[in-house]
């Protein structure tokens, strides 16, 4: 980039010889999908060596969670160093050393939530891979409605037991532990009565079971609680909750917000990182001789170039200290939409090709399916219209 | 890193920007100069020239601000929002940027005149009913040692109103060309230039030039012969950015006047606003208004930092600007109702402008194809 200070470009030089250094060739060059991610955990198995090597001198150097606090097991880096290194992963081609929710969600709602005890304990174990963590906020009865979760946490002096059901728990059957929404008081109002509890997946009385959807294979899972006993605290200063007890709300509402950007942050790469133009580029040139698919490619392609450089600036914002607050929700409603009709046109683009489950175009009728969710899973897209209309333009409730 | 947050001098131009506009030249000005048959208020002008905004892209040594693109960009997104006339974009923004490139004793002179709010300069390029540079084809004929242009102009902003225009000329090869292009800046009162007025559906000026054996020298070529679409180039790419962000202006003025409505007016007994229907379109007007803002924002940046390769930045902005405005004058007639549609009410004058302003200097396709072609499809 022409644009780093003196400073910003000796980090890039450092950083590129260190993913050179420290990532082994063999992975930098392999096409990415779903099987070269990386989870960790205490199941996990590497695909091959190198992805073990690499995962290793990156937690050495806290470039698992690049952000975080090294007193954490993080790197420490500002947003822009940030930003620079995740430029030059790009360019090499190198893949992520290690992917989990405890990177992306309960990380960043114990960096802001949690006790200081709590943080040592947990966050170490989620930046060296130690530990794969899954998310259990959605239930049958409460989807849209995630507020009005009735799985039951009842106090027991020392332990909480807890009973219910959660659906779309992403790899709830992978994972070594769960933060779940339980409720704690059944009397007070539905957002006031929620705890944020940590659980261990291994407790007896906690089972899952595989949803399969319109696209295949899915990582959900509905997780069912049946008498399980959490202690209250795993230590001193390291309560089994995050956050006040009944004030759980508060912890998921930070989170989803995380989730929303990441939803409308990951709806940039597709088809193992190739661009729309890319892709199109490659198919047989007839394709972009269709006026109609060549407008709403061009169109397409504006738009998601000003959504990436939108997605920048809310981030610098959150950065600086003013917030972004709800508008975030923005970013969750249109990535997601555009995400959705990105894989409408390379559909269309890739006729016929396109419906076979696994024809010239790899995984690309799955993954048009899969995108459907993407406006659903973590907040609807009219849920996220709601939040913007009622929290940030403010719109009369009657 | 590149980033589009505004900065605190931004915030402080901004802010005395719409101080001034919101006295100067709110929306019943534009329709006072409507009512008084002139496209602009010259007193407004005047005053733009004493606090540095005709002089916003004029270096220090012509006694201009320099203040670059973004900070045009401000200005005009403040003009935008109050529908503010003015020759800004033709005279100080694309005028001054393809006189800078130029740099000879002539263009220095025409630019210190220009920040002084002397000189009005229209740009003449389209010939045709879409913006195509490269089409065209009003002929500067070698004569002795000087040319003879003729060919007519059409759509030229501030073409009534300036006193020189910088005029893009065929010297060599075929209409669809960019090279063999040359710029001429002539006097208006040139013997064979004639001016038309068109009268546009925003009340501003516009108008068709048509050159009848004009004679011109070697000295009223700016930059190089056959060579000029490349000093006109950075012109009109600056224009382009900084006609995006008048647009993005009064995108946000249409949109804060429909949302004050949406919470005022009452119907069956509710604030219409309380409506899913109502609600659920103008937060995706919301959306898509945050996100054209950020292109708008970084095609200044680029144009600060890189000018030499801003056209993807431009025309993302340029493109988006327009399907925006667009978006938001409709939605805003639409959720005002009938009071809308009447001349009395102003949410019209946005429905307009904004209309001009999506023809201007390449219309939506023009930009998506700029960006598609370098994006490499």
């Amino acid at each position: 980039m022409a644009d780093d200070t003196t400073e910003l470009s000796k980090f890039r030089n450092d950083i590129a010889d260190w993913i050179i250094n420290n990532c082994p060739e063999t992975l930098r060059n392999r096409p990415l999908g779903e099987g070269s991610i990386v989870w960790g955990g205490r199941n996990w198995s590497f695909d091959n060596d190198d992805q073990r090597v690499w995962m290793e001198n990156a937690i050495t150097k806290g470039m698992t969670a690049p952000r975080w606090p090294t007193a954490y097991g993080g790197a420490g880096l500002n947003r822009a160093q940030e930003k620079i290194f995740r430029e030059e992963m790009t360019r090499l081609k190198a893949p992520s050393p290690l992917e989990s929710f405890g990177l992306w969600m309960l990380g960043p709602a114990l960096l802001a939530f949690g006790t200081e005890e709590q943080k040592l304990h947990f966050l170490p174990q989620i930046t060296s891979g130690k530990i794969r963590w899954c998310q259990g906020y959605s239930e049958p009865g409460a989807g849209s409605d995630l507020a009005s979760v009735q799985t039951r946490a009842e106090d027991m002096g020392d332990h909480w037991l807890i009973n219910g059901q959660k659906i779309w728990t992403s790899y709830a059957d992978k994972a070594d532990w769960i933060f779940a929404l339980v409720r704690t008081d059944r009397e007070a109002p539905k957002h006031k009565g929620i705890s944020f509890v940590l659980i261990d997946m291994t407790t007896p009385g906690v089972s899952t079971k595989p949803i399969q959807l319109i696209s295949g294979k899915s990582p959900f899972c509905e997780t069912f609680f049946d008498n399980v006993k959490v202690p209250k605290s795993y230590g001193d200063g390291i309560p089994s909750q995050v956050g006040e007890i009944n004030r759980g709300w508060d912890v998921a509402k930070h989170l989803l917000t995380h989730e929303r950007e990441m939803i409308s942050g990951g709806a940039q790469g597709l088809l193992g990182g190739r661009s729309t133009g890319e892709f199109l580029s490659s198919l047989d040139t007839d394709v972009l001789s269709d006026p109609v698919i060549s407008a709403q490619a061009m169109e397409l392609e504006v738009d998601s170039l000003a959504f990436g450089m939108t997605l920048d600036r809310y981030k610098d914002q959150a950065e600086s200290g003013r917030g972004v607050g709800n508008a975030s929700a923005m970013l969750k409603y249109y990535g997601t939409e555009m995400n959705k009709r990105r894989y409408e046109l390379l559909m269309s683009a890739s006729g016929s090709e396109g419906v076979e489950w696994d024809g010239p175009h790899g995984s690309l009728a799955p993954e048009w399916l899969r995108t459907k969710a993407n406006s659903i899973e973590g907040g609807t897209s009219e849920v996220m219209l709601d939040i913007i209309s009622k929290r940030v333009l403010e719109l009369p409730l009657k | 890193m590149t980033s589009l947050l505004e900065t605190e001098d931004e915030t402080l131009l901004r802010d005395s920007a719409r101080g001034f506009l919101n006295d100067a030249s709110p929306v019943s000005a534009l329709r006072a100069n409507r009512e008084q048959g002139r496209p602009f208020d010259p007193g407004l002008w005047r005053e733009m020239a004493q606090m540095g905004w005709t002089g916003v892209l004029v270096p220090e040594e012509q006694g201009g601000a320099d203040m670059g693109h973004r900070a045009a960009g401000i200005l005009s997104e403040e003009m935008g929002q109050v529908l503010a006339a003015s020759p800004f974009i033709s005279s100080a923004v694309m005028a001054a940027t393809a006189l800078r490139g130029a740099a000879n004793g002539r263009a220095s002179d025409a630019l210190a005149q220009i920040a002084a709010g002397e000189s009005i300069y229209a740009i003449a390029v389209d010939e045709g009913p879409k913006h195509a540079p490269a089409k065209t084809a009003l002929r500067a004929e070698k004569s002795g040692n000087g040319y003879r242009l003729s060919g007519s102009k059409t759509f030229v902003a501030d073409g009534s109103s300036a006193n020189r225009v910088l005029v893009l000329a065929r010297t060599a090869g075929e209409a669809g060309d960019t090279s063999g292009l040359t710029l001429f800046d002539i006097d208006v009162e040139r013997t064979g230039l004639s001016r038309e007025a068109i009268s546009t559906i925003d009340s501003r000026d516009h108008a068709r030039l048509n050159f009848d054996d004009l004679e011109a020298t070697g000295e009223d070529i700016v930059g190089e012969l056959d060579n000029g679409f490349a000093t006109l180039r950075h012109g009109l790419e600056a224009g382009q950015a900084t006609l995006a962000a008048e647009l993005s202006g009064l995108t946000a003025g249409a949109y804060a006047m429909t949302i004050g409505y949406l919470k005022e007016r009452k119907q069956f007994d509710r604030t219409i606003g309380s409506f899913q229907a109502l609600q659920h379109r103008a937060a995706h007007l919301f959306s898509e208004i945050e996100i054209t803002a950020s292109a708008v924002i970084n095609a200044g940046r680029i144009l600060d930092e890189s000018p030499d390769q801003a056209t993807l930045a431009v025309s993302i902005a340029k493109a988006r600007a327009t399907a925006t405005a667009k978006l938001a004058v409709s939605e805003g007639v639409q959720m005002h109702g009938g009071i809308g549609m009447t001349d009395e009410y102003d949410i019209g004058f946005f429905m307009k402008r904004a209309r001009v302003g999506a023809e201007w200097l390449g219309d939506y396709g023009y930009h998506a194809a700029q960006v598609a072609a370098a994006r490499g499809f």
